[in-house]
């Protein structure tokens, strides 16, 4: 067992910026560094993983298209840990890596996390994982068992991207995948929106602290006076209050407005996921220990109805 | 058709947390227990799969969950909810609570009772892995889909076509034959409530306990929990509500000048 397997997310011809983070990551990680591409037709987004950092790039070619299908993942996978085993595999802690990675880990009895944010080697062969549990209040250290390689699965945008300019050796390998049982069949785009919540400059944004659907309409006028765009988090728009292109968060936009202002948010990981980057963040909610303080620069342990109310009353 | 479901009951924290004796969990004191959320999802898709089978021979909805006597009252709610039937397979310590340990207890009980479908939750909100379903549909021999959105069931085909949620609000269609296992994503329906009467024959209902090993290593062994250190964090902005909004109002105009 040696080295780092970085696996590669791609979507619509596109490497995602997580497989670049992914790299960073694995500099504190046992060397070389190989980076996997699998695709039917991998070749043309070799050059976009050849980043400062990568010591190899395998082209996996597999499936019948580049789209993702799991059991190909899982199988192109498998070919590539028969060949050699690493000691560490990373992969995003994403929506396709969750379809294929912990079947993986689960028949080849593999060390395995997700939602890791920290990782190193303790000492050689000892691979150490922090993950939060309990709603992000308390941290844990994982370890894993010898013997076996340990396949962890990233938390997106805590490492900076790696960047381009690498010159790493290329291997290619064919394989014949046997169809996925599950088949993707084609994509449906988000419904057209007259909002895009990724270009304002100020955004005001509402969570679950809201409480009912009829508290929405305020916060609407409230960020229409402010000169805000309204944006929200996921259960608000799986509440059906408001549609899925005003939601920030990892399954929803990535924003990087000037300023975010949160009303009751409590700030799950997929959420600050999306909103991090924003270049003030002030939160106002009524639990103390809610997540979201420790990503804001301002915070207000407060029933939002009244900030609202005073907010109201200045605009 | 049968569908099982795998729920789980979570625990939250509240305000306050202590870190146990151990070093390796918080002090269970400080945890308040329900039902997960991502779970009443997978149920409520369940319920309504077997609703509009209505009228078919043997339509059944068995909920499983892998905890200690406690974590009955998951199950209690999802038979007040509509679930046919209740399996709880006895769990482990701390040292068993990972989602592979999980995955292959659930796998005992896929084995036994051979359904057509298995809903997940997507992930549960206290752990957040993500994992259990997707390794239960590997050790169970069934094909799967992560992260489901909707879900459409053509009895005739046996074929279930699904959308899967990228990020961004892209969907990705995928169709499976079932047998099938799907981890189901929330905001997928609206579940139902469980009304007084069916909470109360609920409680009335047997609930089946059974051993099921897992032999194999685990996925990961927590070798210590802790509170993380605040950092920085945010400058805290007052108690009082008109200060704070003349603060915030400021601040806004400040950094948007």
């Amino acid at each position: 067992m040696s080295g780092t397997l970085v696996l590669a997310e791609h979507l619509g011809g596109k490497v995602r910026d997580v497989t670049l983070e992914l790299v960073t990551a694995a500099q504190g990680l046992p060397r070389p560094v190989t980076v996997a591409v699998i695709a039917a037709s991998p070749e043309a987004l070799l050059d976009s993983v050849d980043l400062v950092g990568v010591d190899e790039i395998v082209a996996v070619r597999a499936g019948e298209s580049d789209d993702f299908e799991n059991d190909v993942y899982q199988q192109a996978l498998d070919t590539l840990l028969d060949g050699s085993e690493p000691e560490v595999i990373l992969a995003g802690f994403t929506v396709n890596s969750m379809g294929y990675a912990p079947a993986v880990a689960a028949r080849r009895e593999l060390g395995f996390a997700s939602d890791v944010f920290s990782v190193e080697v303790e000492s050689p062969g000892t691979i150490v994982a922090t993950r939060a549990f309990y709603g992000s209040k308390v941290h844990g250290e994982l370890t894993f068992a010898a013997g076996a390689p340990v396949l962890l699965l990233l938390r997106p945008t805590v490492w900076a991207p790696a960047t381009p300019g690498g010159s790493a050796a290329r291997r290619h390998l064919s394989l014949e995948t046997t169809p996925s049982r599950a088949r993707h069949r084609g994509y449906r785009e988000p419904p057209p929106s007259e909002v895009d919540i990724t270009t304002s400059d100020f955004l005001l944004s509402i969570g679950r602290g809201i409480g009912e659907r009829d508290n929405i309409e305020r916060f609407v006028e409230l960020a229409e006076k402010m000169g805000a765009t309204l944006a929200v988090s996921r259960p608000i728009v799986d509440a059906g209050w408001m549609p899925s292109a005003r939601q920030v968060g990892q399954s929803g936009k990535t924003v990087k407005p000037k300023v975010y202002l949160a009303f009751g948010i409590s700030g799950a990981v997929q959420h600050l996921a999306g909103m991090k980057g924003a270049g003030t963040i002030i939160a106002v909610n009524s639990d103390p220990d809610a997540a979201i303080f420790s990503v804001a620069d301002f915070g207000a342990v407060l029933d939002l109805f009244d900030v609202a109310d005073e907010l109201d009353k200045l605009y | 058709m049968k569908t099982v479901v795998c729920v789980k009951q979570v625990a939250a924290l509240g305000d306050e947390v202590e870190i146990d004796d151990s070093g390796r969990d918080v002090d269970h004191d400080y945890l308040e227990s329900s039902l997960n959320e991502w779970d009443v999802f997978a149920l409520e898709e369940a319920l309504r799969l077997k609703e509009s089978l209505d009228g078919q021979d043997g339509h059944e909805v068995v909920v499983v969950t892998v905890g200690d006597e406690e974590c009955e009252q998951a199950l209690r709610r999802c038979l007040a909810m509509g679930a046919d039937r209740a399996i709880r397979v006895e769990a482990g310590g701390i040292d068993e609570s990972d989602p592979l340990t999980t995955a292959r207890r659930l796998a005992g009980i896929i084995g036994r009772e051979v359904p057509d479908l298995v809903l997940c939750g997507v992930q549960s909100s206290d752990a957040v892995q993500a994992a259990t379903g997707v390794m239960l549909a590997e050790l169970a021999g069934l094909p799967r889909v992560a992260v489901v959105t909707s879900v459409h069931y053509d009895a005739t085909s046996a074929k279930a076509q699904v959308h899967r949620e990228l990020e961004g609000g892209l969907l990705d269609e995928v169709e499976v034959g079932m047998p099938a296992l799907l981890t189901i994503q929330t905001g997928i329906n609206e579940p139902r409530y469980a009304n007084l009467r069916a909470i109360k024959q609920a409680n009335a209902k047997e609930i089946e306990v059974v051993n099921v090993p897992s032999e194999g290593p685990r996925a990961y062994t927590v070798r210590k929990m802790f509170v993380p250190e605040k950092g920085d964090g945010a400058e805290m902005l007052g108690s009082d509500a008109a200060v704070v909004a003349a603060r915030i109002a400021e601040i806004v105009r400040a950094r948007l000048s």
